[in-house]
């Protein structure tokens, strides 16, 4: 609240109330509220943003999660976090097996993988007017208007209905393998 | 009490556990609709405190140590023990926390099975619980997992007032069901049946299939169950006979509990591979042998169901976060797959073929009586060979041709190792080849339910064909009981004195019924604990109760627990020695009930039950 104003600027201030009360129905009701000693009612919450049907408290970090997901069932962060240069071959290839094993079934029991085109790679394919540029992307020579007729580079992917764990108590997302000590 | 408004099927196995359900058909639905039939997905810990919701609920228990905290559920947030995905990985990383395989252990005879026991070797701040109090917590798990995805609070909707068939292999005895229908109990169970699991696989064949399967049933052929799962084979007959003009199902034979499933091929193979790796001079520590046998379970799929596949490569990561150049590599060919697994555990042999019995080593370990022959096939041979005349006196059967062997007509799977088309084709042409030996005409394969979630699922079948929704399959017990009389005999040393076998309980007895009191009286110590030993048939269909043996051909009666009775002093006095009767009921749950009657009785509806279950000695 400003301190107690000079003579003058009240004359000013009465003097713009006045005309604003005549004209503002929305300032009249304030000043009169005023008035009256009521305080003025908060403006209205902002409306809560809907929240998607899972429990979404107890996850409070899915990317974390899925992480630590693929950690657990590939050693997916291990894997990344090794410098592969000083090996041959046949040893990137032997992790990349457990990688590869357990990622997938990682991700194969958590949500479902379709690819979004169903022809197949090097198939001409049409793309009909008012398709959705997330869905489709165009390359090469790229101009006019649709239809488009090209050559499927690439099917896309889609995953649907991702389920992760739901988190029973708390628990630091950001931890995404405990250290292990065997006794 | 509410009346229940479900019923529930719960697979209570001895490496899984499922959950099916349906709604109870009501008076205003039509007579000939059945309620669909639906899986309950569980919700399980899989991480320390991450939960999900699974087809299967692993049937471990894993314990924590107080300085992992909690591990809290939705509904429990100081739990400390966990049941599911976790226990089982933990099993891997920590065995002696960890029970697994309790429902091998409820029918073994050797231990107390109501003694705290579990887990074997555990650490001294692990509370040890009993093979029932196992089970239970599987229940109570299942149950606390319904209370909240379905009752969600509601008092009338909760599993325990539902109607519950939980399935026990066909092969269990009275004393093994006993403990089931116990640790049900426990988890406040209020209508309980049991079904035998070959029943429930062919029930939820029969769901499967819908209108069509009378089509491929016909009365005179023999259903044979091969349900080969983690831990148990098992195995059963169904005769399709004539009842009236109309078809009717009987179970009509079971063969023994077998220790022998999945999990051993996969153990088999894991020992192939670190053998090889040994060779190479590499060392696979228990850790890595976890992960071996692992591996090899994918490999033994991908080879069983890949035939242009020649070999599957392993790959075992070291335990450390270098993944790359520390780990193990080797592979599985299919060489080793069918020498291992497919000759291994299903060899072609002759019908005559009979499981081999090795003598037992003088310095056993307390276990499991572990299959002592791998091979299913032979285990097979066995049945059969003991049931061939399993038919011949079911009403209604079709007369056929005596055989050394019982014919069967129609094969069904069940259990996850029966996935494999190679080992079903491995059994089918192994059978084939006997019955076309034998005068008999080849098996067909009746296909189609899911072979993981079909005894779950077959409960509840049997469920609603107990409200009139489908055909019942006839069966009541499966064996014959007998209790144990030593006869005077001059004590002759090193000499067991004879003992003739005296039938309480006929074969066949359905559930709630009960047979006559026989003539035979035992005298039982006022005040003092009186055992009988106690034995069990699963060939000798034509005794009656009262029916003594004298003598019996060495594998037609098999000794179980005994059984026990305690005379409370009350009306009589102590010492007193009292002749009674022993009594023999099945109830409506499908457990026996032995019951002691006196042959005076000093007040009325006089009698005491007989203990089943009782730890031999050893």
């Amino acid at each position: 609240m400003p301190p107690d104003l000079p003579f003058l600027t009240r004359a000013w201030f009465a003097f713009a109330c006045f005309f604003r009360v005549l004209v503002s129905g929305t300032f009249a009701g304030s000043v009169w509220r005023l008035q009256e000693a009521q305080p003025v009612p908060p403006p209205p919450a902002p409306a809560p943003v809907p929240l998607p049907a899972a429990p979404v408290a107890a996850t409070p970090d899915p990317a974390l999660q899925l992480l630590a997901l693929l950690q657990r069932e590939g050693r997916f962060v291990d894997f990344l976090e090794q410098d592969v240069a000083s090996f041959s071959d046949a040893d990137v290839g032997a992790a990349a097996r457990v990688v590869h094993d357990g990622c997938r079934r990682a991700l194969r029991s958590h949500t479902k993988l379709s690819p979004l085109r169903t022809e197949e790679e090097g198939a001409r394919v049409t793309i009909a007017e008012g398709f959705a540029p997330d869905e489709v992307k165009l390359t090469g020579n790229v101009q006019g208007k649709a239809p488009f007729t090209g050559v499927l580079r690439h099917r896309g992917w889609r995953a649907r209905d991702l389920v992760l764990p739901t988190m029973v108590k708390a628990y630091d997302a950001t931890i995404l393998a405990p250290a292990e000590v065997e006794l | 009490m509410s009346d229940p408004r479900y019923i529930i099927g719960i697979d209570l196995g001895t490496t899984h556990c499922a959950m099916a359900m349906a709604l109870l058909p009501t008076g205003d639905d039509a007579k000939d609709t059945s309620p669909a039939v639906t899986a309950f997905p569980v919700p399980q810990l899989v991480t320390q405190s991450g939960m999900e919701s699974r087809p299967l609920l692993p049937s471990c228990l894993y314990f924590a140590h107080a300085s992992e905290g909690a591990l809290a559920l939705p509904w429990d947030k100081e739990r400390t023990f966990a049941v599911g995905e976790y226990a089982r990985t933990r099993g891997a990383e920590s065995p002696t926390r960890v029970v697994a395989s309790a429902k091998s252990w409820l029918s073994h005879t050797g231990i107390d099975r109501r003694g705290p026991v579990l887990p074997l070797g555990a650490p001294e701040d692990v509370e040890k619980i009993s093979p029932v109090e196992a089970s239970f917590r599987y229940l109570e798990h299942l149950g606390e997992a319904w209370d909240r995805d379905v009752a969600k609070g509601d008092k009338s909707l909760q599993l325990a007032a539902q109607e519950v068939v939980i399935t026990v292999p066909a092969s269990f005895d009275a004393g093994a069901r006993e403990l089931t229908a116990e640790a049900a109990a426990a988890a406040g169970i209020e209508h309980l049946t049991l079904l035998e699991e070959p029943q429930a696989a062919l029930y939820a064949w029969i769901d499967a299939r819908g209108d069509k399967w009378r089509k491929e049933v016909k009365v005179g052929d023999v259903i044979l169950v091969v349900d080969v799962g983690g831990g148990t084979t098992d195995f059963s007959a169904i005769a399709a006979v004539d009842s009236g003009g109309s078809l009717e199902l009987a179970r009509v034979a079971v063969g023994d509990h077998i220790l022998l499933g999945g999990d051993n091929m996969d153990l088999a193979l894991a020992h192939v591979a670190a053998r090889k790796l040994e060779e190479q001079g590499k060392e696979v520590d228990r850790w890595q042998m976890v992960g071996l046998t692992f591996a090899c379970r994918v490999a033994k799929e991908a080879l069983l169901n890949d035939a242009s596949l020649a070999s599957y490569p392993l790959s075992i990561a070291a335990r450390g976060g270098k993944l790359i150049g520390g780990g193990l590599r080797t592979e599985i060919t299919r060489e080793e797959l069918v020498a291992t697994v497919i000759d291994g555990y299903f060899p072609v042999v002759e019908a005559s073929a009979r499981p081999a019995v090795r003598p037992r080593g003088g310095l056993t370990q307390a276990g499991l009586p572990y299959a002592q022959d791998a091979a299913v096939t032979r285990h097979l041979a066995s049945f059969l060979g003991r049931q061939a005349d399993a038919i011949a006196k079911v009403a209604g059967a079709s007369p056929t041709t005596s055989g050394t062997l019982l014919h069967p007509t129609a094969i069904v799977f069940n259990g996850g190792v029966m996935k494999s088309p190679a080992l079903r084709e491995r059994i089918v042409s192994t059978l084939d080849a006997w019955l076309v030996a034998d005068g008999a005409a080849p098996v067909r394969v009746l296909e189609g339910s899911d072979l993981d979630l079909a005894v779950a699922r077959g409960a509840v079948s049997y469920g609603l064909v107990r409200h009139g929704r489908g055909l019942r399959i006839r069966g009541g017990t499966a064996r014959a009981y007998y209790v144990g009389i030593e006869s005077p005999a001059p004590a002759v040393p090193g000499v067991e004195p004879p003992v003739s076998a005296l039938c309480v309980a006929p074969f066949g007895m359905e559930e709630g019924t009960n047979v006559d009191l026989p003539a035979h009286e035992l005298y039982v110590v006022v005040g003092e604990k009186v055992r009988f030993r106690f034995f069990g048939s699963s060939v000798r269909r034509a005794d009656v109760a009262g029916t003594e043996l004298h003598r019996w051909k060495k594998d037609e009666l098999a000794e179980l627990a005994p059984i026990e009775v305690t005379l409370p002093a009350g009306a009589r006095a102590e010492g007193d020695v009292v002749p009674v009767h022993l009594h023999a009921a099945i109830t409506e749950v499908g457990t026996l009930r032995l019951e002691a009657v006196p042959t005076t009785a000093l007040v009325a509806e006089e009698r005491w039950k007989l203990e089943l279950n009782v730890r031999g000695e050893v």
